[in-house]
């Protein structure tokens, strides 16, 4: 009686040890992929990086050398753009849900709307921008380019700003009211600072997402080889560059996109660890 | 019972939860540089009438009153709830520092979150003297720029009550303002209720009967919204009139 048992605990260990190498193994899979691409990444374009890829324009087909200034600049330009004209919106209208809205219809709509847009493909933003900025302005621009982008952040930091703002304790918001302060105040001077950490992490999850978007930018912002700061001519971004570069006929450019791969994914994974140890700090506050 | 020049006075005031009603024509009158302790079980609409005070009650989606609530002569029903919040300051059952700020800017919130602008000795001595006032002063004195949920769940409390006295008001609402505390700093909340109602006049809903006794001079009895009984914290702890109020006492029900 005895032995059967423990011959069956043995057999329960057994399972158990069986199953839990097997969800181990199953959650280093989905691991793999990103560092089999971060090491083909660096691979293949750590030699292209250098001093001069840096600071160099593109040079004709052909020549040696040139580098990615200009799309670095172009990107750095473009995103610029589109959160100054994404993020003031987008917070105001997740401190309207969060505060004002509420439960109401029209909140909910907007809500809908928002979650809607989320799911809407880029090329079909780059469209509408196209519609919108680069056949009004009969040319393409990097402000169309920022457009499109703006439009692709705009639903993100929404959800995000509403669903931090929602998580600032109501204590607060009484305390403020309780000593006189109209509500208007209480939202921009407790609220809006309590939840202030937050609403910078999901900007910062929704700049990294657009920064390495190429489908909005491609009858948009369009490219460029050469250098400009002026938004409304055509400008290079790096996204248009890597497509452009690993589009060409050309050996010394397909290599110059994969230098241009490791910047860029460089950029976004620096601004998703930005974000991870803002969310951290808020993690760490409550 | 009559309250001579009350500070507070309401006249048959209901209060609703949507249909719900949770005050039911109340009558009273708060008698000014005094405590008077709102007392009863839960869900006896205490905290409600508490709300009503300072006109938070009507935050709560769905909720609205009906009556009159007169703040010596005024109707505050009538008037800018901004206004009333001003003159009445309230205290809550959870500490709530805003934790953004420093405990000197706690102090100060009721100025700086308004806009209004105070020069440097005028902002040091208001924070002072509230300090002073909250019997914290000296355990922050030297720590005022640090934040305010760094200190300890009762000298949270108190920075909270001295937030509140920063602005000078008439009325100090508190709601179990030491439920969430432990016993030594519930008996530093205490005693500093007692030594502040030579300048204000407190309000405070409890749960706790020996701390009614302990602080307060004139004790309401709320059963279901209604207001069972008033009068002088030491007649109705020792003769009750109202055989609801007795059987509270006496730990019938709770």
């Amino acid at each position: 009686m005895n032995n059967t048992n423990n011959v069956r605990y043995q057999w329960r260990r057994t399972k158990n040890q069986i199953i839990l190498a097997t969800i181990a193994v199953l959650a280093i899979i989905p691991a793999i992929p990103l560092f089999v691409i971060l090491f083909q990444l660096f691979q293949k374009g750590i030699s292209s990086l250098s001093i001069d890829f840096f600071l160099n324009l593109p040079a004709p087909p052909g020549e040696p050398g040139g580098g990615i200034k200009n799309a670095i600049v172009g990107t750095f330009i473009i995103v610029g753009l589109a959160s100054l004209m994404g993020v003031p919106i987008s917070i105001m209208a997740g401190i309207y849900l969060s505060e004002y809205g509420k439960e109401s219809k029209f909140a909910h709509l907007v809500r809908m709307c928002a979650d809607i847009f989320q799911g809407v493909p880029s090329i079909v933003i780059g469209i509408i921008a196209y519609a919108w900025v680069v056949k009004p302005l009969g040319k393409f621009s990097a402000l169309a380019g920022s457009v499109a982008l703006a439009i692709m952040m705009i639903p993100v930091v929404v959800r995000t700003t509403e669903e931090v703002l929602r998580l600032v304790p109501n204590i607060l918001r009484e305390a403020s009211l309780a000593l006189g302060v109209p509500y208007w105040r209480t939202v921009l001077k407790v609220v809006l600072p309590t939840g202030m950490v937050g609403v910078t992490t999901g900007v910062l999850i929704a700049v990294a997402r657009i920064a390495g978007e190429t489908a909005p930018l491609l009858f948009t912002a369009f490219g460029n080889p050469f250098m400009t700061y002026n938004p409304l001519e055509p400008m290079n971004a790096l996204p248009l560059l890597i497509f452009n570069y690993s589009m060409s006929p050309y050996e010394d450019w397909w290599q110059q996109a994969w230098g241009a791969s490791i910047v860029l994914i460089t950029i976004v994974l620096l601004l998703n660890i930005a974000s991870r140890i803002l969310a951290r700090r808020v993690a760490g506050e409550k | 019972m009559s309250i001579e020049n009350p500070i507070f006075r309401t006249e048959d005031l209901c209060a609703y939860y949507g249909d719900f009603m949770a005050i039911k024509h109340v009558t009273m009158s708060i008698p000014e540089k005094k405590v008077t302790a709102f007392m009863g079980p839960s869900g006896c609409g205490k905290t409600t009438i508490l709300r009503c005070l300072n006109r938070l009650h009507e935050l709560t989606p769905g909720a609205w009153y009906s009556g009159k609530i007169f703040l010596r002569d005024q109707d505050i029903l009538e008037m800018d709830p901004i206004l009333v919040r001003r003159k009445v300051g309230m205290v809550f059952q959870k500490p709530n520092p805003f934790p953004t700020m420093t405990i000197y800017d706690n102090v100060l919130a009721g100025y700086k979150l308004l806009g209004i602008r105070l020069k440097k000795e005028e902002a040091d001595r208001i924070c002072e003297e509230a300090l002073r006032k909250a019997a914290l002063w000296d355990e922050v004195k030297d720590i005022l720029h640090r934040r305010g949920t760094f200190l300890s769940g009762g000298q949270q409390q108190r920075l909270c009550i001295a937030r509140a006295l920063a602005v000078n008001p008439e009325v100090l609402l508190m709601d179990e303002p030491t439920s969430a505390l432990d016993p030594k700093a519930t008996l530093q909340i205490e005693n500093l209720i007692v030594d502040l109602k030579n300048t204000v006049t407190i309000i405070i809903v409890t749960h706790n009967m020996p701390q009614a006794g302990r602080v307060s001079d004139y004790s309401a009895f709320f059963y279901l919204g209604e207001l069972v009984e008033f009068g002088p914290t030491a007649e109705m702890f020792t003769n009750p009139k109202d055989p609801r109020t007795e059987e509270y006492l006496t730990g019938k029900f709770s």
